[in-house]
């Protein structure tokens, strides 16, 4: 009751003190580093399951591991993939199995980085990478085509599937 | 130099002269000022505030000037033209009048000023009591409840804090004698050994404290910027603003930052006397402390609900203005008889 009673009274020395004591507070954070970064040049570490832009890989001898079969394309949330397969001959063989994709294509607009395409992929063949900085000028450019996808893999994404395998 | 100066002809030129050089200088440093306050709000905030453009981003200003300059001149439809285009131009006019009875010291017994006025702190009131009709008439004339708003709310606070603004200087007067701003800064006293100028805070600084406080109601600054206000107001009186308009009222808000600065160590800080620094310097650096100084405050404090604006204003500032001035001036009386 007596406390009541005194946090009621306005205390105008314990007031003007709590004013110096943000003052302090302040000016003491004033001389601590900024915990900022300077984007572009420093970034924020990834995650390694980070998911970023797509990639589809070769089998160490060249091969393509993608067969064709579509599953990631179903399993996209968003229908960003599309896939045309085509057969494996003799005298041409892109991958291993029976069929090859002809066609492989991701509309990076419509993509929504889920990931559902690496975990539906029977033969690993198409991983999302650490790249984030994916801005273009043009519409046109966000579609990445087969050729784009098939770019190596950064060294250390592709030592972490090395030691996964 | 006085033959010039005594001369019909030369005395404009050299008045001129004067005023364009200063117009320069004081253009300059507030810009610098925007860049101080926002690096220093950045540190204050853990942020390294901009340090882009040139050097320490020292260039910024540059940039966001020439940013705003070339943006379209933009009027709202149905707001009263001629007036939604004055107010931010009576605002900076406002701002710069005040500067031409600020003296600044530039060596030991040469000063730097454009009108000495045998009552320079009145002629900066005056002006500075301007600073409502630009707010006031620029929320009115945007044609938007909000501007209007902001712009109410900065009548009755600027009309409030004045009389406090007012009143703490008063003891000021009382013991220098003089309202001239230059006989304040020289005020001397013999105390024991010492005999020469002494920072006036040491007789008044309870005036000094009120002066604060209301000094920084008076430029619309956090913990007091009730009329901008983001939060509840959009932008209050600059919400219908853009480009070289809203450039303006920018400009007046950060000239009047460094007005009360300059005023505040003119009035208790002795000016530009500092022990064995030059004057130059010595004015500048307690400018820059000043500054400094509500900077931090803007970067501690957060705003205050209006109602305890308006109580703080009359109920706490106004009484103990006023108390400070009838103890100093039983005390000027004990003393000197």
């Amino acid at each position: 009751m007596a406390d009541e009673k005194k946090n009621d009274q306005p205390n105008v020395a314990d007031d003007i003190g709590a004013l110096l004591t943000g003052l302090k507070t302040t000016i003491t954070e004033a001389f601590r580093a900024p915990v900022t970064l300077e984007y572009p040049e420093d970034k924020s570490p990834r995650s390694e399951r980070y998911r970023g832009r797509h990639y589809l890989r070769r089998y160490d001898n060249g091969l393509e591991r993608c067969i064709g079969c579509e599953l990631c394309a179903a399993a996209c949330p968003v229908g960003c993939i599309l896939v045309i397969a085509a057969e494996n001959t003799d005298e041409n063989r892109v991958s291993p199995g029976e069929r090859y994709a002809k066609t492989y294509e991701i509309n990076m607009l419509r993509c929504i980085f889920c990931g559902y395409c690496e975990d539906a992929c029977p033969v690993q063949a198409i991983v999302l990478g650490p790249e984030y900085e994916l801005s273009d000028t043009s519409r046109e450019k966000f579609i990445y085509t087969k050729e784009r996808l098939l770019e190596p893999l950064p060294p250390d994404v592709q030592a972490r599937l090395d030691a996964k395998k | 130099m006085n033959d010039l100066y005594n001369n019909p002809i030369g005395h404009w030129v050299v008045v001129v002269v004067a005023m364009a050089l200063l117009l320069f200088v004081v253009l300059t440093a507030t810009a610098y000022t925007v860049w101080f306050e926002r690096v220093g709000l950045g540190r204050l905030q853990r942020r390294p505030g901009p340090n882009r453009v040139g050097p320490f981003g020292l260039m910024q200003l540059a940039a966001d000037g020439i940013k705003l300059a070339f943006k379209e001149s933009f009027v709202p439809a149905k707001t009263d033209k001629i007036i939604y285009v004055m107010a931010p131009t009576i605002g900076v006019a406002a701002a710069f009048l005040a500067w031409s009875v600020i003296p600044v010291g530039l060596w030991y017994n040469v000063q730097y000023w454009i009108a000495d006025v045998n009552v320079g702190v009145l002629v900066i009131f005056a002006v500075s009591s301007l600073n409502v009709y630009a707010i006031v008439l620029g929320g009115y004339a945007s044609n938007n409840k909000y501007s209007l708003l902001g712009g109410l709310r900065s009548a009755a606070q600027l009309i409030s804090y004045e009389m406090a603004m007012g009143l703490s200087l008063v003891p000021t007067f009382m013991i220098a004698g003089s309202l001239r701003l230059r006989d304040i800064v020289q005020y001397t006293v013999s105390w024991g050994p010492y005999h020469g100028p002494i920072p006036l805070i040491l007789l008044t600084p309870i005036g000094f404290v009120i002066y604060l406080i209301a000094a920084t109601a008076e430029t619309n600054r956090t913990p007091f910027d009730l009329p901008e206000a983001e939060q509840e107001l959009i932008g209050g009186f600059l919400t219908e603003y853009s480009g070289l308009k809203f450039t303006m009222y920018y400009l007046a808000e950060y000239l009047n930052v460094i007005t009360v600065s300059a005023l505040a160590t003119l009035l208790f800080f002795g000016g530009w006397y500092l022990w064995f620094v030059p004057p130059v310097f010595a004015f500048l650096l307690k400018v820059v402390l000043l500054i400094f100084l509500y900077i931090w405050l803007r970067g501690t404090f957060p705003r205050l609900r209006y109602d305890m604006l308006m109580r703080l204003g009359w109920k706490v500032l106004l009484p103990l203005g006023l108390l400070n001035v009838i103890v100093t001036a039983i005390v000027l009386v004990a003393v000197q008889g």
